[in-house]
């Protein structure tokens, strides 16, 4: 394989376009129709673009553009190498769904302000699939600010003192952090000299004291923990709950958890370099935290009544597989971080479009109210236990894969103590997911007061379908579609660069 | 005519001064006419010399008046930076010129005229501090620009005579103080003429004289620019000036001394002297403290034009801070932030300056909803929001890049703290501003004046937009702006 420079402006239309469609959006704001037209037609453009550079990433040619320049010696660069593809290609595919799912929900819910939420919406796809692209440091901290900024109307859009809460929550965790990395980057770029991803990182171990460097670690990580949930940092997650179903789905099940996964995986992999966090020793802190989250937010998830709540909680622990496969620094560990990425994303969001479901057709969201629902939603709570099982590992859907290849990470670097973390997780997820599908199709309903509802319209119902079903075809073809296991593999490859981990 | 453009950016702004209640007395609006037309043949000419400038490569232009030589004469120097800055005055000058307009619909003619007069004075006074080559004649530009200041916020009616009078009585103070510098300086060397005065002061910079100068210059040009602890005449008259010329006040009237500071300290002292160094480290102290404490205080206050005034303090405080880091790239970050903040604090008072036209409100408070009746507007605020709190890609995340790149690479990493921190800051300020715009239950707003077909008057609804434009164009072609025009200006400070 050749790595081949293209210049090539795809990966800018490919941001740009949903951009436009929220300007759209807000002009033709009165008109429902042409309004919702807008996202949907940008969610397909928008994944056409990503796909159409698939085939030419995977022989190893690279699509770069720049923009302008951002600063007097930086570029406003975008390229597509196969890390970022991976995360570009599961954000603007679940667009799709998610766009046509959330008319349906917006529609079926009678939500107010939906020019504002669908504009935003579209903003922070678009940033979500900069991010996922970004050449440099300074173009990923654009479009991480971008992403918290875009997202903060989402969250405070129920208008009550709840969701302002949670706002304000949301952004001071992120507001923070965000300016915790940007110090970072500032002294990345003056030890360095460059902020140009590349794999295999671009500090070394020479350019300032190892205190200053680890130090350096902390700063950085902390952006990307803060948006991934890792414990301590994960209370803005659950507040962030009060936001429209699709929102969860979306944003805080794919878009922005998965940016701040995404995150920790290019500074580990990019910026700093498996080999110089050996010597530096501090990746090993992080996958302590990331353990202690796996298994902490499963027990709390084990508490939570609100269905949404529960998911929330359950996303905190699945997002720190994520940050745990990168901390481990071994081939295959990141191999099954990036893969996990799209396992996580496509049985989460399956997760919650069904929570969605269930309140838009009965208004219930806590569990204790679900007796005997799987008789009058059965497809909707068929998906709902495929991607339970998912979550929880089982061989035949997608999330198994990402364990299998995480659990293989930790024996190459002689950390068999994580393989028993991931088992108990795996218990423990089986136990706070199985009794919601245990309860709907096996309890009696005891108030008899579910027997007028049917399934959710078909808006809300076939994108369910289509995402539970994808979850197990790439569950057992892992290569179906835009050979994103390839895309991982060769991520993973670029990064340790033939290096076998080993010795924090 | 092109070699005169330097004097013509004066000029044009001064005759109009001189002519627009004279054209007020025979028709109401001339007088405005002539003080726009005056103003937009100075932003021309500015832009004009500016081109001029860096199609010599950045070579300074020397103008000397009446063709007398220097250091005799009197001379304008310009080279990329000032011409710039006077670019960025101009052309403040000339948006808040027509955006005032509809705040003088009711006035008669004397009103009418001598607003116009003390508005061109105003530009006049600025342009003059930012072009001259000379620290006496910077004096009376000086002056020029306090007098008409004092001015513009005693219209803002009894308060803003209490502000104005209190502005006067400290701004005195810091004119002959500035004076005593000038002397100091004279008594030394024989004279007044900058680049004369930075070859004969090189082999005088350990005289105790030296230091006074400096701290005379630094409690001078402090309190013209507000720096924290000079401010305390600032929120006030921020506050309580005519609204219709508070974005020029508040976006350019403290700038220009903070460039005053820049070029005595980096060109005619030069950093290297130790004097010199520890003033630049007072600079920064203050200007670190001030960004903390006006910030604190702007998340205080409830007054949104008071807010700003306080975020002002703030704000002058980096352009502090990248004086005191004193590298190559802390200078280009105050410069870019001289800039920037202009057009930013600039748009917050037309906004709210748009508000208060509209409905007679400016508390944070009472603004539900708003951006239901004036979308554009809000859009623009919102923009100028992000552009304070440093979101990027708007302009204000780029002085402060500039800034934490210079500190870092200087070592000084207290600034970077102190910069993180007060983005923090900002941002609980400016969010909260939003979350009343976006989340509260709607406000009891009544129109005070009824604005017919668009959200407000297109003579304030055009600058409003065109500076929101401007907040997102200065970001994206910072790279350009730096390497072209900033750097061109600043390398001479470097060969010292």
């Amino acid at each position: 394989m050749t790595e081949l420079t293209v210049i090539d402006v795809r990966p800018f239309l490919a941001v740009g376009v949903s951009f436009l469609a929220a300007i759209l959006i807000m002009l033709t704001g009165k008109k429902e129709n042409v309004r919702d037209f807008w996202s949907v037609a940008a969610a397909f453009i928008k994944a056409g673009l990503i796909f159409s550079m698939v085939p030419a990433v995977l022989n190893g040619t690279v699509f770069e553009f720049t923009l302008f320049q951002i600063t007097d010696t930086l570029g406003f660069t975008l390229r597509t190498d196969p890390a970022g593809m991976v995360f570009a290609c599961v954000s603007s595919f679940l667009y799709i769904p998610v766009s046509f799912y959330a008319i349906g929900y917006m529609r079926g819910h009678h939500e107010k302000e939906q020019t504002g939420f669908f504009a935003a919406f579209a903003v922070a796809l678009c940033a979500a699939i900069g991010i996922a692209l970004s050449a440099n440091l300074l173009t990923f901290f654009v479009f991480y600010e971008l992403l918290t900024v875009a997202t903060w109307p989402l969250v405070f859009h129920a208008r009550n003192e709840e969701a302002r809460f949670a706002g304000r929550k949301y952004l001071v965790y992120t507001l923070v952090c965000g300016q915790l990395f940007l110090a970072g980057i500032v002294m990345v770029y003056v030890f360095a000299g460059t902020l140009d991803f590349r794999a295999g990182g671009i500090l070394t171990i020479d350019m300032a004291p190892k205190w200053v460097l680890q130090l350096l670690f902390l700063l950085m990580i902390l952006a990307g923990a803060v948006k991934a949930g890792v414990m301590p940092l994960h209370g803005w997650l659950p507040s962030a709950m009060v936001a429209p179903t699709p929102v969860s789905a979306l944003l805080h099940a794919v878009a922005v958890v998965k940016a701040g996964g995404f995150c920790v995986l290019r500074v580990i992999g990019f910026v700093f370099g498996p080999q110089l966090l050996a010597e530096l020793g501090v990746a090993e802190i992080l996958a302590w935290f990331a353990a202690f989250t796996i298994i902490a937010s499963s027990l709390i998830a084990m508490q939570q009544d609100n269905l949404k709540r529960r998911l929330a909680f359950s996303t905190v622990g699945q997002l720190s597989y994520v940050v745990l496969g990168a901390a481990l620094l071994a081939p295959l560990s990141i191999l099954g971080a990036y893969y996990h990425i799209v396992a996580h994303a496509l049985m989460k969001i399956t997760l919650f479009m069904c929570a969605g479901a269930i309140i838009v057709t009965t208004h219930k969201e806590n569990i204790s109210e679900m007796h005997g629902l799987g008789k009058q939603m059965p497809i909707t709570m068929a998906c709902f236990t495929v991607a339970s099982l998912g979550i929880a590992g089982m061989p035949l859907v997608i999330g198994f894969i990402s364990k299998w290849n995480l659990a293989l990470g930790a024996l190459q670097v002689n950390q068999p103590l994580y393989i028993v973390i991931l088992i108990c997780s795996a218990l423990l997820a089986l136990s706070y997911l199985m009794p919601v599908s245990y309860l709907a199709f096996f309890k009696k309903n005891q108030h008899g007061n579910f027997t007028k509802f049917k399934e959710a319209n078909y808006f809300m119902l076939i994108p369910i379908c289509v995402t539970a079903t994808l979850s197990v075809i790439l569950g057992i073809m892992p290569n179906f579609g835009p050979h994103l296991y390839d895309l991982a593999t060769m991520a993973a490859e670029s990064i340790t660069q033939g290096w076998i981990g080993g010795g924090w | 005519m092109s070699q005169h453009f330097p004097i013509l950016i004066v000029l044009l702004p001064l005759s109009a001064a001189l002519l627009s209640p004279f054209f007020s007395y025979f028709h109401r609006q001339a007088g405005k006419w002539v003080s726009v037309a005056a103003l937009a043949g100075a932003f021309l000419c500015a832009v004009g010399l500016l081109l001029q400038t860096l199609q010599g490569g950045g070579q300074a232009i020397h103008y000397w008046f009446g063709n007398w030589e220097p250091p005799l004469g009197i001379e304008f120097v310009v080279d990329p930076l000032n011409g710039f800055i006077v670019a960025m005055i101009t052309f403040v000058a000339l948006f808040t010129a027509i955006y005032s307009t509809p705040f003088l619909k009711k006035s008669n003619w004397l009103y009418m005229g001598g607003y116009y007069t003390l508005m061109s004075l105003l530009c006049v006074g600025l342009s003059g501090m930012t072009l001259t080559g000379d620290v006496f004649n910077l004096y009376v530009y000086l002056e020029i620009a306090s007098l008409s200041g004092y001015g513009l916020i005693a219209l803002g009616g009894n308060r803003g005579t209490l502000a104005a009078f209190r502005y006067l009585l400290i701004g005195t103070i810091a004119a002959s103080l500035y004076l005593l510098g000038v002397g100091f300086m004279y008594a030394k060397t024989g004279s007044l003429n900058m680049a004369d005065l930075g070859v004969l002061l090189q082999a005088q910079m350990d005289s105790p004289l030296i230091l006074m100068t400096v701290a005379l210059l630094i409690a001078a040009l402090g309190i013209k620019a507000a720096l924290f602890p000079f401010h305390g005449w600032q929120p006030d008259s921020y506050t309580f000036s005519h609204p219709g010329a508070a974005p020029l006040i508040a976006g350019a009237m403290a700038k220009v001394p903070m460039y005053a500071m820049l070029r005595f300290f980096f060109y005619i002292f030069g950093a290297q002297h130790l004097f010199v160094q520890h003033g630049l480290f007072i600079v920064g102290v203050l200007g670190a403290l001030g960004i903390i404490l006006g910030s604190v205080m702007a998340i205080a206050q409830d007054d949104f034009r008071r807010m700003l005034a306080y975020s002002s303090v703030a704000q002058i405080g980096y352009i502090a801070v990248g004086l005191a880091v004193g590298n190559l790239y802390g200078l280009i970050g105050a410069v870019l932030h001289i800039i920037n903040h202009a057009v930013m604090k600039s748009s917050l008072f037309m906004v709210i300056g748009g508000i208060q036209y509209r409905f007679g409100e400016f508390r944070i408070s009472q603004l539900g909803q708003i951006c239901k009746k004036m979308p554009l507007t809000v859009t623009v605020l919102v923009i100028a929001a992000l552009g304070m709190i440093g979101i990027p890609p708007t302009n204000g995340f780029f002085g402060k890049w500039y800034i934490m790149l210079g500190a870092v690479q200087s070592e000084m990493y207290v600034y970077v703290a102190v910069l993180v921190i007060s983005t923090l800051l900002n941002a609980i300020y400016f969010f909260r501003v939003m979350e009343n715009v976006f989340v509260n239950p709607p406000a009891n707003l009544k129109e005070i004046n009824p604005v017919g077909k668009f959200e407000l008057p297109l003579q304030m609804l055009i600058p409003i937009v065109i500076f929101g434009v401007a907040i997102l164009a200065l970001g994206v072609y910072n790279g350009v702006l730096v390497n072209e025009i900033v750097k061109l200006g600043l390398p001479e400070v470097f060969l010292r």
